[in-house]
């Protein structure tokens, strides 16, 4: 099972902290992730195409959106960080 | 010591620890970051005054991030002992919400690893600041002069 989590102003725009799933067999890195949850989850979450706005952590460190996913992951999706 | 808490700290006591962990130190170089009344950019008269700061953060990341960011301050300069607190969930103005201190031989080291933990804090560790004034709650927009206070680093 793949975990996903959602953090701060994007957690409130999606509704959601994020979920488990199964990934697909042809999502093989994260910007197929994102193409699968624009697909299933609806176009609120083509905001995670904007690398501007979103930054993706892979157990736990951060990645660009060409990064491989086996599927046992956690992938996290987060704006730029604000803290200090 | 690396520690993401919601309770505050007291930096008389963090000092007494960093010279005890600190062998020979020749220096103690510390950074104590607060809530400000009023955030840019809206600093002004007509700027609403922060009433609370919600503090998020991602935990586990955060931990890796910080111990990260340490360890890469300890191989550029002479760290005898460094401490970083960061505080979490909800806070009110004039609140410690940060505190780096780096005990070091010589002054020089001491000031650049507390100034490059605290450039790559800003910008790396995943915390997100959401402010609460009179008007309502605002997520804080990152702002490029971190970013580029972080890539000063690189050079």
């Amino acid at each position: 099972m793949l975990t996903i989590n959602y953090f701060a102003s994007l957690r409130e725009e999606l509704g959601s902290g994020g979920e488990t799933l199964t990934l697909p067999e042809q999502v093989t890195d994260v910007a197929r992730l994102i193409d699968h949850l624009v697909q299933t989850k609806g176009e609120s979450w083509s905001a995670l195409k904007d690398s501007s706005r979103v930054l993706i952590a892979v157990d736990q460190v951060i990645v660009d959106r060409g990064h491989r996913l086996h599927g046992t992951e956690e992938v996290a999706f987060f704006p730029p960080m604000t803290g200090g | 010591m690396i520690s993401v808490q919601t309770q505050d700290f007291d930096i008389g006591e963090q000092h007494r620890i960093l010279l005890a962990e600190a062998k020979n130190a020749g220096g103690v170089a510390t950074f104590t970051g607060l809530v400000r009344e009023f955030y840019e950019p809206d600093v002004g008269r007509t700027a609403p005054r922060v009433e609370s700061l919600y503090l998020e953060h991602y935990p586990g990341m955060t931990e890796k991030a910080l111990a990260d960011i340490v360890s890469q301050a300890r191989t550029r300069w002479d760290v005898l002992a460094c401490r970083v607190i960061h505080r979490v969930g909800e806070l009110r103005a004039g609140d410690q919400i940060v505190y780096v201190g780096v005990a070091s031989t010589h002054r020089g080291d001491a000031f650049a690893a507390a100034e490059f933990i605290m450039d790559y804090l800003k910008t790396s560790a995943p915390f997100w600041k959401k402010q609460n004034t009179g008007q309502g709650a605002q997520w804080i927009e990152s702002r490029a002069s971190d970013e580029d206070a972080r890539k000063r680093w690189d050079k």
